[in-house]
């Protein structure tokens, strides 16, 4: 049985701040610092937006283009963020009821920093190749936490992406996917607090470095293709500098990861990061392109993923839903006053 | 908590715009009823659940200045009548849009967002609302 993508969809809030603009508030040169990060701007949710509404515009577009296929077959719904707008009570549910896949059908959410959701993909494909669920939808979505005045606040923002597994009308087939992971600790949330810590230099090497380039070692070895064999590569994207290093560390060209890599426009999605990623590649991809996609999560782990896009394509409507190119097109920019109302940050009397 | 139960039904016409479809004359209702009054008695038994189109375009708007205290981070933003492509008036909320720009005529969408929150601690509550559909 052939398991992969029958669907996807994406959706990234339309509002976004520079760097320069944040650099501004906290004395330091914030046009240097995006420099150094490869980011020129970062998206910001609307201020009604979290990753409820995200994760569901993500499937609604996913959705979209399967107008075949009835949503009461969906067996499972995860979604995987750092943000979920509850501590206790899924996400997942109200994305599923969105989508009217509910009643019959599993859902929770998942959570494992930035890789959460290529983490709900692997378990859709377990459930679908299992033979227990039809089709499985698996989304990354966050809005993602920075403190102010740290580095992270230069980055983190806000989108998602949503895949519906399947095995039928396949139009991108997993070839094989595979997992390294650690206890590593380069970055944390813990409960109740509204930003994470990091542990500064030490999320490069023994952390995003070591755990990318092992799972994407291990799955060319085990498939045995070479970086050549790929049309286009899908790192994860904390910022435009790591995965323009890591793809040269591995043998990747920068041709094989410019599709893929949205963090110079939009900044670190998280879970959303690699789904949209892919999602940008799924929005040129044609017939017989290889992908290959390796995801970050900190804490820590990678998910690999070898993908073939399938003749399915042809027929596949992907018109009926915006790309990745048109949804971030015609951005609202906000200076800092407003970013902060947006994200939350000013204390309102109740 | 009796308003937490009486949203939760509400919550197919909120989310996923549910409404109704009169089985005799085939007229569209939202929200959802379960009598046609153009055809009354002969209606009975026969009004049947209906999902709206989500797509339709702006028949008339207004634009809000003095919000209640959900509202107090969107304002000002534009209330909008909605035609949509089933023939339905629909009255909701337009954000992501330049208040300047908005027309009648203008093609919009129904999206799900945050309409209030019940303190820090109470539910959320989501419903449509719509976007410009470009
Ligand atoms: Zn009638």
């Amino acid at each position: 049985m052939d398991v992969g993508i029958v669907s996807y969809g994406a959706y990234i809030p339309r509002f976004r701040i520079k760097p320069e603009e944040i650099g501004r508030i906290w004395g330091v040169d914030g046009k240097s610092m995006g420099k150094g990060l490869m980011i020129n701007q970062k998206s910001v949710p609307g201020c009604d937006e979290d990753v409820v509404t995200i994760a569901t515009e993500a499937a609604r577009n996913m959705m979209a283009r399967v107008p075949d296929v009835d949503p009461k077959d969906i067996g499972a719904v995860y979604v995987g963020s750092e943000s979920h707008p509850y501590a206790v009570k899924p996400t997942a549910s109200i994305v599923a009821e969105a989508i009217e896949a509910t009643p019959d059908m599993t859902a929770v959410d998942m959570e494992f920093a930035c890789k959460a959701g290529t983490a709900g993909m692997q378990a859709c494909m377990g459930l679908v190749g299992a033979g227990m669920a039809k089709y499985g939808v698996a989304i990354g979505a966050d809005t993602s936490q920075g403190a102010p005045g740290d580095a992270l606040e230069y980055s983190a923002s806000a989108g998602g992406a949503a895949y519906l597994i399947g095995s039928k009308n396949v139009i991108a087939k997993i070839n094989k996917t595979l997992s390294f992971t650690t206890d590593t600790p380069d970055f944390w949330r813990r409960e109740g607090q509204p930003y994470p810590l990091h542990g500064g230099r030490f999320t490069g090497e023994p952390a995003y470095f070591k755990h990318i380039t092992s799972a994407a070692k291990k799955l060319l070895a085990e498939v045995g293709s070479k970086p050549q064999d790929y049309k286009y590569a899908v790192f994860h994207q904390p910022n435009g500098k790591f995965p323009t290093r890591v793809a040269g560390m591995l043998g990747f060209t920068p041709e094989q990861i410019e599709t893929g890599l949205l963090t110079p426009n939009i900044g670190n999605t998280y879970s959303g990061s690699v789904p949209l990623g892919l999602a940008a590649v799924l929005d040129k991809a044609q017939a017989g392109d290889r992908i290959f996609v390796t995801s970050y999560g900190s804490g820590a782990g990678s998910d690999a993923f070898d993908i073939t896009v399938t003749d399915a394509i042809t027929g596949y409507k992907r018109e009926n839903a915006p790309t990745v190119d048109k949804i971030i097109a015609n951005p609202v920019y906000l200076d800092y006053g407003l970013y902060a109302k947006h994200k939350g940050k000013i204390i309102m009397s109740e | 908590m009796s308003s937490v139960a009486r949203e939760w039904r509400e919550i197919p016409g909120r989310y996923n715009l549910e409404g109704s479809k009169c089985g005799c004359c085939g007229k569209v209702y939202f929200p959802k009823r379960d009598f046609c009054p153009k055809c009354r008695r002969d209606s009975i038994g026969k009004v049947e659940k209906h999902k709206i189109d989500r797509n339709g375009e702006i028949f008339s708007f207004s634009v809000v200045h003095e919000s209640p205290a959900c509202n107090d981070f969107l304002k000002p933003y534009a209330v909008v009548f909605v035609k949509t492509k089933d023939d339905v008036l629909i009255a909701g909320q337009l954000v992501d849009a330049d208040l300047d720009k908005i027309e009648i005529g203008m093609p919009v969408r129904a999206v799900l967002r945050k309409l209030d929150a019940d303190g820090a601690s109470g539910v959320i509550h989501y419903g449509f609302k719509f976007v410009p559909d470009v």
